[in-house]
C-alpha cells in the first residue's frame, strides 16, 4: 500500500490506566477519505482508541501518526482532527452558529469569514435556517446535524464521530446513516466511526476493524468481516452464524478437509491460522439449502420455524443434538417444512468456513 | 408500582408544621410588626408609623448605624467577591482534576468552617490575628469572613459543576481552544448560575455574621449586627427593629435572588 495513501497510522498503540488495559498493541492504516468504523461491544476498547486520537486518552505505548507525524504527545487543542460526541456537547449558551464557528475563531479566522463558513456548512447538513437557535431548541436529530457541521467546519484532516447516532431513535438513525455518508463522500474526509451497532457498520462503511477487549480481532472490508471472519468472536458478533464442532483432519492449500457432526465431509476456506484438531464452523443461516435428506447432506430434524415476512428462519437440531438455524427465503413456491420432520441440510464448500477460536 | 407514601397523609403532619412555622417566624413578624409602631415601647402597639425607621436614617443613633451599613457592605462585597473567586477554583479542581493526592483531605478544609463551632472559629482567629501582631480592625473582619464565607460560595458551585459534563471542554479543546480558553468560553458561562449563587449566599452570611466579627472587629469598629447589638444592651428600643427588618428584607431579598438564579441554571441544562 502506498504510504501518502494513510491519513492516520495507529502504530502498536497500548492504553493502559492504573493496572488496568484498555488497549493492546493496538495497530490500524486509517486512507485517506474512508468511512472507517471502530465496531465491537461496549468495552471493547473502540471509544478508547478514538479518545486517543482525539488526544483525550494518553497513548502509553506506541505511536499514531497522522499523515507521517506523531501527534500522540499533543495537547488535543493542537491536533488537527475533531470530534462529533456521544451526547454532541454543543455549547448551549451559545447559539448554533456561534456553535460552528467556535473552532474556526480559535483558529484564528475573522468573525465575518468564520460566518461565511459557518453558513456553508450548515446548508451542507440543511441547517441554515437554524443558525440563530440554541441548541436546547433543537429536535434531537438537528442537534446532531449541529454537532456533525461544527465538526467539519475546521475542515479536519480526520472526522471522529463516538456513537453519533445512539442518541436518535430506529427511523431517524436509518436516515442519518446515508446522510452521513453522503456527507462524508462530498468531503472527502476520513471519517473514523466508533460503534456497537454491527448493522450500523456494515451499511456505511469502507472498511471496519472489529474490537474486543482492547485487541483488533479483524480488520476488512464489510464484506470480508461478513464473509470470511477470522475467528469465532467475529463470526458471533457479526450477524447471525451457526458454529458447528468439527473435526479437522488435515490443512492443506487453505483448504482444509474437515467433518461434520452427522460424519458428513467438507471442504472449505478457512482462516489463515487453522490448523487440524478440534475447530468450529460458521455456516451463515441464509447460506445453508433445504433438500430432501441423501447422502451428501447433513441430516437435521425440525424444531420450529419463525415467519419473518421476507424470509423464514428453520430453527433445526443436528444428529448430535446441535440447534442450527436455517433462513429460507419466502418465495412463492418454497413450502414450509412442518415440525419434527427429518431434512437434508446442504453446505456449499464456499459458503462456511472454519475458524480459529 | 406501589404509590409513594406521602407523609402529608400522616397524623399530626399539618399541625406539627404549622408548630414549626410558627416557632421559627413569629418572633420575625412581630419585630417587623413593632417596627411600624409609634409607640416607644416595643411590647404596646401604639398605632402605625414609619418614624423608627426615620430615626434609623436621620435619628441620633443614624451615624453610628451609617458607618456600621458602610463597613458591613463594603465587607461583604469583598469577602464574598473573594470566597466565591477560590470557591470558584476549588470546584473546578475538585470536579475537573480527576484523582489527586489529599483530594478527600481538601474537600473537608473547604468545608471545615461548617463544622468548627463559630466560637472556636471566633477566640482562635482573635488569638491568631494578635500572635501575629496583626491590628485588628476592617481588614481582620474581612479575612475572617473570607475565611468561612468559602463553603457557603463553593456548596452552589460544586452543585452545578457536577451537572456540566467534562465533554464541553473536551469539546472546545477538540475546537482547537486552548485550556485557558475552554474554561473561559465554556466552562465559566456554564458555571455562571452557580457561582452567582454562591456569592449571593456568601454576602448574606457575611452581612449577617455577628460572633466572629464581635471577636475581631477591633475597638471603634461596628458591622451592622455588632452595632444593633450594642444599641441593644442599652435597651431595646423600636428603632432596632426598624433596622433589623431592614437587614431581614435584604436578606430575603438576597436569598431568595440566589434561589432563583440557581433555579434558572438548572433548568436551562
Amino acid at each position: 500500500m502506498n504510504r501518502t495513501d494513510i491519513a492516520i497510522d495507529i502504530d502498536r498503540v497500548v492504553n493502559r490506566y492504573d493496572s488496568v488495559t484498555a488497549l493492546h498493541d493496538v495497530s490500524m492504516d486509517i486512507r485517506e477519505g474512508e468511512f472507517f468504523t471502530l465496531l465491537g461491544p461496549s468495552g471493547c476498547g473502540k471509544t478508547t482508541l478514538l479518545r486517543c486520537i482525539a488526544g483525550f486518552e494518553d497513548v502509553t505505548e506506541g505511536a499514531i501518526r497522522l499523515r507521517g507525524e506523531d501527534i500522540a504527545p499533543l495537547p488535543p487543542h493542537k491536533r488537527p482532527v475533531n470530534t462529533v460526541f456521544q451526547q454532541y456537547a454543543l455549547f448551549p449558551h451559545m447559539t448554533v452558529l456561534e456553535n460552528v464557528c467556535f473552532g474556526l475563531r480559535r483558529r484564528g479566522w475573522t468573525e465575518m469569514d468564520a460566518e461565511g463558513r459557518a453558513r456553508e456548512v450548515l446548508d451542507l447538513v440543511r441547517l441554515g435556517d437554524f443558525a440563530k437557535r440554541r441548541p436546547t431548541q433543537l429536535s434531537g436529530g438537528q442537534q446532531q446535524r449541529v454537532a456533525l457541521a461544527r465538526s467539519l467546519a475546521p475542515n479536519p484532516e480526520v472526522l471522529l464521530l463516538d456513537e453519533p447516532l445512539s442518541a436518535l431513535d430506529l427511523k431517524l438513525r436509518q436516515a442519518v446513516r446515508v446522510e452521513l455518508k453522503q456527507i462524508q463522500r462530498e468531503t472527502g474526509i476520513a471519517f473514523v466511526f466508533v460503534t456497537h451497532d454491527q448493522e450500523e457498520a456494515l451499511t456505511m462503511s469502507d472498511r471496519i476493524a472489529v474490537m474486543s477487549e482492547g485487541y483488533v480481532q479483524q480488520i476488512g472490508t464489510p464484506r470480508d468481516i461478513y464473509e470470511a471472519p477470522q475467528n469465532r468472536f467475529v463470526a458471533d458478533f457479526i450477524g447471525e452464524t451457526n458454529l458447528l464442532d468439527v473435526e479437522v483432519s488435515a490443512v492443506s492449500g487453505g483448504m482444509p478437509d474437515l467433518t461434520l457432526p452427522g460424519g458428513m465431509a467438507l471442504r472449505c476456506p478457512a482462516a489463515d491460522s487453522a490448523r487440524a484438531g478440534r475447530g468450529h464452523l460458521s455456516v451463515r443461516p441464509e447460506r445453508i439449502s433445504v433438500a430432501a435428506a441423501a447422502e451428501d447432506t447433513l441430516p437435521a430434524t425440525v424444531v420450529d420455524h419463525v415467519y419473518l415476512g421476507t424470509d423464514i428462519h428453520l430453527h433445526a437440531k443436528l444428529s448430535d443434538g446441535e440447534p442450527i438455524l436455517v433462513r429460507i427465503q419466502n418465495a412463492e413456491s418454497s413450502a414450509i417444512p412442518a415440525t419434527g420432520s427429518m431434512l437434508g441440510l446442504r453446505i456449499e464448500a464456499g459458503a462456511a468456513r472454519l475458524l480459529v477460536d | 408500582m406501589a404509590a409513594p407514601i406521602d407523609i402529608r397523609r400522616f397524623t399530626g403532619f399539618r399541625a406539627l408544621t404549622i408548630l414549626c412555622l410558627v416557632v421559627l417566624y413569629a418572633p420575625l413578624v412581630i419585630v417587623a410588626i413593632y417596627s411600624f409602631n409609634d409607640s416607644t415601647s416595643i411590647t404596646r402597639w401604639g398605632g402605625l408609623s414609619f418614624k423608627w425607621y426615620f430615626d434609623v436614617f436621620s435619628g441620633p443613633e443614624a451615624p453610628k448605624f451609617r458607618a456600621a451599613a458602610i463597613n458591613s457592605f463594603t465587607i461583604a462585597l469583598g469577602a464574598a467577591t473573594c470566597a466565591t473567586t477560590i470557591a470558584t477554583a476549588a470546584a473546578v479542581a475538585m470536579h475537573r482534576t480527576g484523582r489527586f493526592r489529599g483530594k478527600t483531605a481538601s474537600l473537608a478544609l473547604i468545608n471545615l468552617p461548617l463544622m468548627v463551632p463559630e466560637i472556636v472559629t471566633a477566640v482562635a482567629s482573635l488569638i491568631f490575628f494578635i500572635s501575629i501582631g496583626f491590628k485588628t480592625g476592617v481588614m481582620t473582619i474581612f479575612i475572617a469572613h473570607l475565611v468561612f464565607c468559602i463553603p457557603f460560595a463553593y456548596l452552589p458551585i460544586s452543585a452545578r459543576m457536577q451537572s456540566i459534563p467534562d465533554s464541553y471542554e473536551q469539546a472546545a479543546m477538540d475546537l482547537y481552544a486552548t485550556p485557558w480558553e475552554a474554561f473561559r468560553l465554556v466552562l465559566l458561562p456554564l458555571m455562571v448560575p452557580g457561582i452567582l449563587s454562591g456569592f449571593l449566599l456568601a454576602f448574606i452570611i457575611s452581612l449577617d455574621d455577628f460572633l466572629i466579627t464581635n471577636f475581631v472587629k477591633g475597638a471603634g469598629i461596628e458591622t451592622l449586627p455588632t452595632a444593633i447589638f450594642g444599641s441593644v444592651k442599652q435597651g431595646v428600643k423600636p428603632n432596632i427593629m426598624a433596622i433589623s427588618t431592614l437587614l431581614l428584607g435584604v436578606s430575603v431579598v438576597l436569598v431568595t435572588l440566589s434561589w432563583f438564579v440557581g433555579r434558572a441554571g438548572q433548568s436551562k441544562r
